[in-house]
């Protein structure tokens, strides 16, 4: 055989596995409005850039007829390519080669491609569209995803660990992304649930839509168990590109530093910003009035919206943002908010991305179900995060820092490197209204007109403890500054931290209260 | 826009769904049986009216595959069943009621 024989035969064989011209099932694929699995990689990645590896891989299994099967690529497309010039691993499942079900060798295909960028310190990025386990491989199948689950794991907070969800995500199979950093979902294409509404009918006798179950919508409002929501594939990807700007490849290194731009937004806080804080505003205008460029990168936008984080840039450097949002629920801490936010801290941490925090809360919500649905373990979270975080953490309070929420809010006694506090701060143990009703309650129930003493007792307690001073006078906060400045402040304070050494003790790990 | 009582404070917010729609408390009544897991109304052997005694079973509700014997917590008589065999049940719904 000459060369050319053999090259002749090499694309032969390549061409049977990977058509070039497609096939009836690759149309069926797009048919149902999604992208096919080599199209997203081609997308997603530098034109040109990806590098397939396996593509030749065989399932070995004989049971059920199977050994009769081809599984071209074994329903998996793996390799490595660039985003934006630097490499990252990626795996698509390919639903249509059986559904895109998971096997042992196609999970083997997976688990190589982790182990690689797990060794090489780049990020991951899996593409989600399965059936689930491929039934006829029995516990095998079982055994490829707790493999893939292991490495999760390990990787976890080493490198960025990337979940697209582009079809069905169900079962077992769940567990994977719910491992990794960050879950993208795109409406009506993205599913992903534990048990499906087959078994939930059968079991229960209750009717619901895949949509309605764990559709992308009901995942990114209502679950929080994915991060960004996208109208289209697209969009999808445009967001991954866009999210890979703001952090870096490995915890080793520092995510990227671009050219310094200012605020588009001019900083005009008597349009967005009430100094009465009983007043509602969206602190998302506060942070891009703040920012380079304006521009805020939110992160679980819809989910949990009485606290906001996302990433931005100050001086062209990536900063994790956590703030407070008094346009909902008054900005209160609660279940959802506190663990939305503490996973967030501990992303950035893990990755060296500065925190700057922006406080204006009343406190922990109260109520019943929050009491019952354990609002005391998991506002914990928010407080042991802050705690552990090493990186540059920076609290600006802008109004309202009340009781627990001020202590938990990055305050300086759980380790903030500085804290800044607006003229406007309202800096006490609770609400002047409360605190005046528990202080002066004999002076206000003696009172010939109750009323008008409880009037003059929080406009007494008002004018004593909402302000900054107090805490200043105590050295809880390390200044006062005009809201002008801020952006001046942070970007001194972070440039001052950049090598900030802060040695913990030795230890395996916490024991956070998960 | 909605209100929001903290710390008797009033402030001015929008509240979310999940908010709006929590589950309100009720304290719970001894004298009502609830499911305390989803299933099927396997078989039922007690009729209203029908006085039982305390680890008496019930009914049976199969649940994930197993078939759960509902007992009387205590000495009492039947007032009230509230579902029918083969009927699928909720977490949380009432079963029966003592007098």
């Amino acid at each position: 055989m000459s060369i050319f024989d053999k090259i002749k035969e090499f694309f032969t064989k390549k061409d049977k596995v990977n058509p070039p011209g497609g096939n009836k099932a690759i149309e069926k694929q797009k048919a149902m409005g999604k992208m096919y699995a080599r199209d997203r990689i081609a997308y997603l990645l530098d034109e040109g850039s990806f590098q397939e590896v396996d593509l030749f891989v065989e399932h070995t299994t004989k049971d059920f007829g199977l050994d009769k099967k081809e599984l071209p690529a074994d329903g998996v497309i793996t390799g490595t390519g660039t985003i934006g010039g630097h490499p990252v691993a990626i795996y698509a499942q390919d639903f249509t080669v059986a559904g895109g079900s998971l096997g042992l060798m196609h999970a083997r295909k997976i688990t190589k491609i982790m182990d690689l960028a797990l060794k090489n310190g780049i990020p991951l990025i899996g593409i989600n569209d399965s059936g689930g386990a491929r039934i006829q491989e029995g516990v095998n199948a079982l055994a490829g995803y707790g493999e893939i689950f292991y490495r999760n794991t390990m990787a976890s907070g080493v490198i960025p660990q990337i979940s697209v969800i582009l079809g069905p995500c169900a079962g077992g199979a769940v567990y994977s992304p719910a491992l990794t950093d960050y879950v993208f979902v795109v409406d009506k294409i993205s599913k992903m649930f534990i048990t499906g509404p087959e078994v939930i009918k059968t079991v229960l006798g209750e009717e619901i839509s895949m949509e309605d179950l764990g559709g992308a919508r009901v995942q990114t409002e209502v679950t929080g168990n994915a991060h960004f929501f996208a109208k289209s594939e697209y969009d999808c990807f445009d967001q991954i590109k866009e999210l890979f700007t703001y952090i870096p490849w490995n915890n080793t290194k520092k995510a990227i530093t671009i050219s310094a731009k200012p605020p588009k937004y001019p900083f005009e806080l008597d349009k967005i910003f009430s100094t009465d804080a009983t007043k509602p505003y969206d602190i998302r205008n506060v942070i891009r009035s703040i920012v380079d460029d304006s521009q805020f990168f939110e992160i679980q936008e819809h989910w949990a919206a009485n606290i906001v984080i996302g990433f931005a840039r100050l001086n062209g450097n990536t900063i994790g943002i956590v703030g407070n949002q008094p346009l909902v629920l008054a900005g209160v801490l609660d279940v959802d908010s506190s663990d939305k936010a503490a996973r967030f801290i501990r992303y950035c941490d893990s990755f060296n991305i500065p925190l700057v925090s922006f406080v204006d809360l009343p406190g922990y919500l109260p109520g019943i179900d929050q009491e019952h649905n354990g609002v005391i373990r998991h506002g914990a979270k928010l407080l042991y995060s802050y705690s552990e975080a090493s990186v540059p953490k920076l609290t600006v309070i802008l109004r309202k820092a009340y009781g627990g929420g001020y202590i938990a809010m990055c305050s300086r006694h759980l380790g903030a490197d500085f804290v800044y506090a607006w003229p406007t701060a309202e800096i006490a143990v609770m609400g002047p209204e409360g605190a005046a009703n528990i202080i002066f309650k004999t002076e206000i129930t003696s009172s010939p007109d109750p009323n008008a003493t409880r009037k003059e007792k929080v406009k007494e307690y008002t004018e004593k403890f909402a302000n900054p001073y107090v805490a200043a006078k105590n050295g809880h906060i390390d200044a006062v500054i005009n809201p002008d400045e801020t952006r001046k402040y942070l970007i001194h304070s972070l440039h001052l931290l950049e090598n900030k050494r802060d040695e913990r003790p030795f230890k395996k790990h916490g024991i956070p209260p998960f | 826009m909605d209100k929001l009582n903290i710390d008797t404070t009033m402030y001015e917010t929008n509240l979310t769904e999940k908010f709006k729609n929590r589950k309100r408390y009720s304290p719970p009544d001894p004298k009502v049986i609830k499911t305390l897991i989803p299933g099927t109304i396997n078989e039922i052997f007690v009729k209203p009216g029908q006085k039982v005694k305390k680890g008496q079973s019930m009914l049976i509700l199969e649940a994930m595959k197993m078939k759960n014997h509902i007992a009387a917590p205590f000495d009492g008589t039947i007032k009230c069943i509230s579902v029918s065999q083969h009927d699928m049940v909720p977490k949380g719904s009432e079963i029966l009621r003592f007098e």
